[in-house]
């Protein structure tokens, strides 16, 4: 295993390379590019022997690999923000017909107006289509988690698509040191794709996605639902599996962090995750009992793990980069509904559009969390509140 | 069909009871389809008519490898389906996409302009009834001028049509051709040749729907005939290099040879509501049109490879 120093998107590019993919399909998109120009470029350098297909959009991007791997192929393709809300009904189409596509998401905000920083509402918003949404917070996660991706997705007990989210320029274009891998090894983990769930091929006389019964939709739909429940405890042995093999922590749905003690638990994902753990361990210092649940998977949604880890401390913070507009921020909903009431939960939007957030700003949220919950102030109902220092008198 | 190599093959592409409207013209120009490449096509159907005459789960009406797609896709996962063959080293398989003109003109237009732009070993064919009929009869960009559907109920539509076979033409690639369902050796043998050419192929395939121009059903292949004997509709094939007007058309380069186009006009219901003023101008765009095609033969010509 040899160190390199590497940006979050030539990492993943790496991935893919040592994945073997057959065909690769993109459209540039800021901050995704590098991925697919890196790509790109080991393709005609014959580093990695995979067609790469260059379309005229993100739509076409994932139809592409959509038909490649529904005939056989391990596919990729990258794509963020808008990119992906172009590749909208591509990705429902993806799902439901059970095609193991592996989609590196940097994430990005949605315009207007123009911003070409990370939050996470480009990835969470097409999280109820049937990927598997899995959010990275190192350079070195984003290697590991798009390898993994394959071997999870792939399952004959998955069969599902997987996004793998990085944060637009925290994680994309920031550069780490990722432990490698050997490429035989990676082979040997990860072996070539068997074509199912179908494989279309001449002479072959049948088809996909015929109009038929309603009764079929739905089955089809509860197929997925009970993949994705099947998909939870997969993640989690190949979680294990790949940590034991090429010698990194484990985590599988969740990483915890001081947790085991925490009488309050913070709740976020993503590269920012970091700088909670940061100002956690300040707290800490300072006798505050604080621990951090990082979620690696949005979808399937870790509930038991959560239910536990809520359940077992005073109250919750989620920390929010992506809001349901009317309701509440996206992984506090999710949240919210795992634990049923049983536990206070506060709820904080921040860093949309890329807003910087430090450990000092995280500091300070979670410091006024727990005075407040100390104090009184904070019921069993749970509220929503916009974390913007720069506006005054908000 | 009447040729012999044709007769002699196994595979149908049609399969019998399938649920198109009687007088169907997509299930000749499929079964033309299925008898020429059946065997080694691979085809993606985006939504439209076919979507359904492809025939109700658990049951087939077509007999392809068939893969249904979102409507703007198709090219771009008849691409991905080829990339994945090249892959596997399955250079015996052809991949189809079966068209409308929506999912080829229209929705789908940038999809299938980089597919041609990129020269991917596919053939399109654009199975145009001039209209979205799937949905119930409404304008789409090569309905013709004038004509009565759904959303253009009362004036008729005041745009003139697209015309995608020239559109491909224009993106270098190395075959599109134009056919008719009235015509199926000609369309049999513009299949035959496009299979045997590595790049991207389109056959702008000309499908009269009776329920949609509203004609009886038992007139789709004369109504076709005469869209080519009236010079409403021009057959020619473009490939690599030379570009000619094909047989069934070839007599009505002179003008004086085609039927009156009122006989055309006459039998369909979209067009009951045309002045002769309004028909006079349709015949002026069919001259102008031949004297486009005229004049790309002569182009072409003179540019042949010596």
């Amino acid at each position: 295993m040899k160190v390199k120093v590497l940006m979050g998107n030539t990492a993943v590019a790496e991935a893919v390379r040592m994945a073997d993919v057959d065909v690769v399909s993109a459209y540039p998109i800021t901050p995704q590019t590098i991925i697919v120009e890196r790509i790109a470029d080991m393709v005609e350098r014959g580093e990695l022997k995979a067609r790469y297909v260059r379309v005229e959009s993100e739509h076409s991007a994932l139809a592409v690999v959509y038909g490649a791997s529904a005939s056989g192929a391990r596919v990729f393709t990258a794509t963020s923000s808008h990119g992906l809300l172009y590749m909208y009904e591509m990705l429902w189409w993806v799902a439901n017909s059970r095609l193991p596509i592996v989609m590196a998401v940097v994430t990005r905000a949605i315009g207007p107006p123009w911003n070409i920083h990370s939050d996470h509402q480009d990835a969470l918003t097409v999280r109820d289509a049937g990927w598997i949404i899995g959010f990275a917070s190192s350079v070195e996660e984003a290697f590991d988690m798009t390898l993994q991706a394959y071997r999870v997705g792939e399952d004959r007990r998955v069969l599902l698509p997987v996004m793998v989210s990085l944060d637009g320029f925290t994680l994309s274009h920031t550069s780490e040191p990722v432990r490698l891998p050997e490429e035989s090894e990676v082979r040997e983990w990860l072996p070539p794709r068997e074509p199912l769930p179908f494989k279309l091929e001449p002479g072959s006389y049948f088809s996909v996605g015929n109009l038929g019964p309603d009764e079929v939709t739905m089955e089809l739909r509860w197929y997925v639902w009970r993949a994705m429940e099947r998909a939870k405890h997969v993640i989690r042995e190949v979680s294990v599996d790949y940590a034991r093999r090429f010698d990194r922590s484990t985590h599988s749905l969740v990483e915890e962090f001081k947790t085991g003690d925490a009488r309050y638990l913070v709740v976020l994902a993503g590269a920012w995750s970091g700088d909670a753990m940061e100002a956690a361990d300040m707290l800490r210092d300072e006798g505050y009992p604080v621990g951090v649940a990082r979620l690696r998977y949005i979808r399937p949604f870790p509930a038991e793990e959560l239910r536990e880890l809520a359940t077992s401390v005073r109250a919750v913070l989620v920390i929010d980069r992506a809001v349901s507009m009317g309701h509440m921020g996206v992984i506090a909903g999710d949240l919210v509904a795992t634990t049923r009431g049983k536990v206070v939960v506060k709820n904080i939007i921040a860093g949309l559009g890329g807003v910087d957030m430090g450990p000092e700003d995280f500091k300070s949220i979670i410091k006024g969390f727990v005075e407040e919950y100390e104090s009184g102030a904070l019921d069993s109902w749970f509220y929503t509140e916009w974390y913007m220092p720069w506006v005054r008198g908000r | 069909m009447s040729i012999p190599w044709l007769a002699s093959r196994r595979t149908r592409g049609v399969l019998p009871g399938n649920p198109a409207c009687s007088g169907c013209p997509h299930n000749i120009g499929l079964k033309v389809l299925g008898r020429v490449v059946g065997d080694r096509a691979i085809l993606v159907v985006p939504a439209g008519c076919t979507s359904i005459i492809a025939g109700y789960w658990p049951r087939e009406g077509l007999e392809f490898p068939l893969l249904h797609v979102p409507f703007a896709s198709a090219a771009a996962v008849a691409s991905g389906v080829r990339a994945a063959l090249d892959v596997g080293g399955r250079d015996d398989a052809i991949v189809v996409v079966w068209s409308g003109d929506g999912g080829a003109a229209d929705i789908g237009f940038a999809t299938l302009s980089g597919a041609a732009t990129r020269n991917e070993d596919i053939l399109v064919i654009v199975s145009d009834n001039e209209a979205y009929m799937n949905t119930g009869v409404q304008a789409s960009g090569t309905t013709m001028w004038k004509a009565l559907t759904t959303t253009s109920p009362v004036l008729g539509k005041t745009e003139e049509r697209k015309d995608i076979a020239l559109l491909t033409l224009m993106h270098k690639v190395p075959y599109v051709a134009t056919a008719s369902i009235g015509y199926p050796s000609d369309l049999a043998e513009k299949i035959r040749r496009a299979s045997e050419i590595k790049g991207f192929k389109l056959i702008h395939l000309h499908s009269p729907c009776p329920p949609g121009w509203r004609f009886d059903s038992d007139k789709t292949v004369l109504v076709a005939k005469l869209a080519v004997e009236t010079g409403a509709w021009i057959l020619w094939e473009y490939d690599r290099g030379n570009f000619k007007i094909s047989p069934p058309s070839t007599p009505y380069r002179d003008k004086s040879r085609r039927k009156p186009l009122t006989e055309y006009i006459k039998l369909q219901g979209r067009l009951a509501h045309l002045t002769e003023e309004d028909i006079r101008e349709i015949e002026r765009r069919i001259d102008e049109n031949w004297n486009l095609i005229l004049r790309l033969e002569e182009y072409y010509a003179s540019h042949v490879k010596a």
